[in-house]
């Protein structure tokens, strides 16, 4: 048709040379959240190039690390990323234990699985606000929050602190379960999934939410492969991988949870299993704080374990709320690491933003990077 | 020598030869009675003093009557419609706070007085001015936004006897003012020599040329329902039959939908959508100027409302009741009440990306409108109304 | 066994043959439940690791490591099969006088930014990585922080 007309449009079209215009967002911009800088270049609305600037909270973390006594690097990795921090110090954990090739009680696994899901239902309910801000929805974000403050009540009452919880200790936890901690962990997590229903009614029953996030930036599960994402942004794309079923660690294996994997790969596939993980996540909590009670009042939950690690590398990865962490450790015989590598999840995700954004339009991009969950203590290290 | 009641007579104001009015108005009579007590009391005064003198007569005398009366008119015209639009603003912060779980403003009158604390503390910010910006046209867009959002909520009236003009195109001057300020949004945003600024004023331009073919269509409906651009033949014509949001259910809805993307609120704020460009055409503005752009974001919200209710609720007037004693209350109460579902849309919904709003109203509300427009044809036809 | 077939899933045991068979260089130092460690000349990173990818099916990498032994250096791989979970552990030696290894970034994209990190961190140069630049720290350094010859301050 476009032939048929008088005027040569698409001629005009292709003679026409429009200005690419390069649009900082970040580090001082409501769509970054934490500091790092995307700069996108945009044809009019469209995006057209897309490079993630990060290292603004770069703190030299694993080289701090070289300098401190193991269990002195316990607090450190709280800080890893406020959101995960327990999954965090779990994984630091779980590293040193394999160098020093121990085996921790029965009753440390369990609470450390319970403290773990408490972790990722709260750093998805932070995901999930962010994504309410970053669609424009004010309630969602303030829905979220409140839901999220019942978890952070949780682990004031396991361990004491809200964020930076300090609580797994190499051969353990800090503490056994305090009073009532099951019972009110049970009433949460059922409370829980019906408040959970209300705020995925508010944006699944609205067409608005759905077609801001269905069918905007595409990835194939071969791209999501070779570039390494991980976590939800991996399921949402058809990659059937999950280290708790897939590799397990600690005692994973002996709980009965299903992986929500979804091929559509598009923002909202993504959406659809950090939602489903939190569901999933209920379960397992369940499943967990019964096996913690039927272990009894007085079984252990900590052994003692030697200061110095033999010579060697280990490694240890699990599955944090935002994908696949990973810590490398070089020990040589000292009471400090020689060397600590965190693989953190977000560093790969972030570094495929080009691949998210490019094609969409400048009003997806906050939309569509809401769903890479940003942290940036973990990111920059 | 006189008695003070010589001097304060309480005349008719449309005995007054200068009034401008055609019929009674209520703000222009409080005005001139009240410049009646306070000249009549001078006027007597300097009367006891030099008895027989020029001035005392010159001060109650119709003209001066009628400018002091103005002056006060004004005023009065001004400071109700702006204390109604603080009542929205605390009205939409109540309502979003009950509707996010929060409490919403809590400070003084059941958080009423937060609207003028804010307002304070604003006015004390610094005024800044970046320094690469285009000083004049930076300055007065910005003026103007404000100006024309002022303007066009002022001359909206709230019954038969409080408004300012009376004219048989009422209703197309207020929508023409109302249209003026995506215009001076776009300049600003090329004034700010700042890009999310700019994209922020060509998507409000976007926004206006989408949305402003399905209002006038519709406002067009109503007229012609009426068979009058007068805002006061409109709710009369209404209140003889029935309110015409019955005849056009799918108009007022579209209208509505128009009038939310016409004052740039949630979910169609693409202007300013916070996510991806800060705050869109305002980022550049700072302290009291940000604070009269916010208000006048209110102001325009708060006229959508009153158009609402003008085109589709029948105005001042009740059923089977009509004018009442005070139908300023009841119009603004209806407005209150429009603008509640504007603040439960914004509690609800999310943001609408910019193709997606162009086409809603390109290809959902024009022809909509053209259908209401059809419907109330055949009813005028059919000889319904 | 074939070491030219594709295995999808490939086990522990079959990743410890195929991979010496297939290059005889490649010394696999222990085996573990869902892991492999081995150790690669790093003249034949690159061909050991396009044959993990490609007839191993490990599609993803999950990290690149340096580490700074002082008297050498080295690069750790860790490479993940996304169907039965098992993973490779690669370490490569690099001597301390000539930092030079190939990249694999053109096998998993995923390894971009941390052969970045570890290029800016420790000084290992990537040959034929497509944007070889400082990501965490300022453009401004000239010196390889992470390295054991750059000493932190203090003891705590």
């Amino acid at each position: 048709m476009m032939s048929d007309s008088i005027v040569p449009v698409k001629e005009i079209e292709e003679r026409m040379e429009t200005d690419k215009m390069w649009l900082t967002m970040g580090p001082q911009h409501p769509f970054s959240h934490g500091l790092w800088t995307l700069r996108v270049q945009v044809d009019g609305e469209i995006v057209t190039d897309a490079e993630p600037i990060v290292g603004y909270l770069h703190r030299g973390w694993e080289k701090e690390t070289e300098n401190r006594t193991y269990p002195k690097i316990i607090p450190m990795a709280d800080r890893l990323c406020y959101a995960a921090s327990m999954t965090y110090t779990h994984l630091y954990c779980m590293t040193v234990e394999k160098a020093l090739g121990i085996d921790i009680p029965e009753k440390a696994k369990w609470i450390r699985i319970v403290a773990d899901e408490v972790c990722r239902i709260q750093s998805h309910l932070m995901w999930l606000a962010a994504v309410g801000t970053d669609l424009g929805s004010y309630t969602v974000f303030l829905w979220s929050m409140r839901e999220r403050e019942f978890f952070l009540d949780l682990n004031v009452k396991l361990c004491g602190a809200r964020m930076t919880t300090n609580y797994p200790r190499i051969g353990g936890v800090r503490n056994d379960t305090t009073e009532l901690f099951d019972r009110d962990i049970l009433r949460t997590v059922e409370r829980f999934e019906k408040a959970l229903w209300d705020i995925v009614a508010l944006v699944d029953d609205s067409s608005i939410f759905v077609s801001r996030m269905k069918g905007i930036s595409y990835l194939t599960r071969e791209q999501v492969a070779n570039m390494g994402l991980t976590g939800p942004a991996m399921r949402g794309c058809g990659v059937d991988f999950d280290i708790r079923r897939d590799d397990p660690y600690d005692n994973y294996d002996l709980v009965d949870f299903e992986v929500p994997v979804l091929k559509e790969g598009d923002s909202y596939a993504r959406y659809m299993i950090r939602i489903e993980e939190m569901f999933q996540s209920c379960e397992i909590i369940k499943q967990a704080v019964k096996k913690v009670q039927a272990l009894g009042k007085n079984a252990p939950y900590r052994v003692k374990t030697p200061s110095r690690v033999p010579a060697g590398t280990t490694f240890a990865r699990l599955e944090d709320p935002r994908g696949e962490s990973l810590m490398y450790l070089v020990s040589d015989g000292t009471d400090k690491p020689y060397r600590l590598k965190v693989r953190s999840p977000i560093f790969v995700n972030v570094s495929g933003a080009k691949a998210m954004s490019v094609g969409t339009r400048v009003a997806d991009v906050p939309a569509v990077l809401a769903q890479i969950d940003m942290c940036l203590g973990e990111t920059d290290r | 020598m006189g008695h003070i009641l010589d001097w304060i007579v309480y005349k008719d104001t449309m005995a007054n030869v200068y009034t401008p009015f055609e019929s009674y108005n209520l703000p222009y009579d409080i005005g001139c009675k009240l410049w009646e007590i306070i000249g009549g009391t001078l006027a007597w005064l300097i009367d006891l003093i030099f008895p027989g003198n020029v001035v005392s007569e010159w001060l109650v005398s119709d003209a001066v009557t009628t400018l002091l009366g103005l002056i006060v008119f004004m005023l009065l015209i001004f400071i109700v419609a702006f204390v109604s639009t603080l009542i929205v603003l605390w009205e939409e912060r109540k309502v979003l706070g009950r509707m996010m779980d929060r409490r919403g403003t809590m400070v003084g009158m059941k958080g009423f007085l937060q609207c003028v604390a804010d307002g304070l503390k604003t006015f004390q910010k610094e005024n800044t001015i970046p320094a690469k910006v285009d000083k004049m046209t930076y300055m007065w867009t910005v003026t103007l936004v404000i100006g024309v959002s002022v303007l066009v909520l002022c001359m909206v009236p709230l019954s038969s006897r409080w408004y300012v003009v009376d004219y048989d195109t009422g209703l197309l001057i207020i929508m023409a003012f109302f249209a003026l300020a995506p215009f001076f949004i776009l300049v600003s945003g090329w004034a700010q020599n700042n890009k999310y600024s700019m994209i922020g004023g060509m998507r409000a331009a976007e926004l206006m040329i989408s949305y402003e073919a399905p209002m006038l269509i519709l406002i067009t409906t109503s007229a012609l329902l009426a068979g009058s651009f007068n805002i006061n033949d409109i709710v009369y014509a209404q209140m003889d039959s029935v309110w015409y949001i019955i005849p056009q259910v799918i108009g007022a809805i579209t209208f509505f939908t128009c009038a939310v993307a016409e004052a740039e609120r949630v979910p169609f704020d693409i202007a300013e959508a916070e996510a991806e460009l800060v705050e869109g055409w305002q980022t550049e503005y700072a302290g009291m100027k940000w604070g009269l752009v916010m208000l006048a974001d209110y102001m325009r919200g708060s006229v959508s409302c009153s158009m609402f209710v003008i085109l589709f609720l029948g105005g001042w007037t009740l059923p089977f009741i009509g004018d009442g004693p005070i139908p300023e209350i009841v119009f603004l109460l209806k407005a209150y009440i429009v603008f509640f579902f504007m603040s439960y849309a914004r509690a609800a919904l999310a943001r609408v990306r910019t193709d997606q709003i162009l086409n809603l109203g390109w290809k959902v509300f024009l022809p909509l409108s053209i259908f209401n427009l059809a419907v109330v044809i055949l009813l005028k036809v059919g000889g319904v109304f | 066994m074939d070491a030219d077939a594709v295995y999808q899933t490939p086990t522990v045991e079959e990743i410890a043959s195929l991979l010496p068979e297939k290059f005889p260089c490649v010394e696999v130092v222990k085996t573990e439940v869902r892991r492999v460690h081995a150790k690669v000349p790093r003249e034949h990173i690159f061909k050991v690791c396009s044959y993990i990818h490609d007839n191993l099916t490990f599609e993803h990498c999950s990290t690149v490591i340096g580490v700074d032994y002082v008297d050498h250096l080295a690069t750790v791989y860790h490479l993940t099969n996304y169907y039965n979970g098992v993973m490779i552990e690669l370490s490569v030696d690099i001597p301390a006088d000539d930092l030079h290894v190939d990249s694999v970034t053109p096998i998993w994209e995923g390894a971009n930014w941390h052969e970045r990190e570890t290029w800016e961190l420790f000084g290992i140069v990537f040959d034929n990585h497509p944007k070889l630049e400082r990501l965490l720290t300022p453009k401004t350094y000239e010196f390889f922080p992470f390295r054991k010859s750059y000493k932190l301050r203090g003891t705590e």
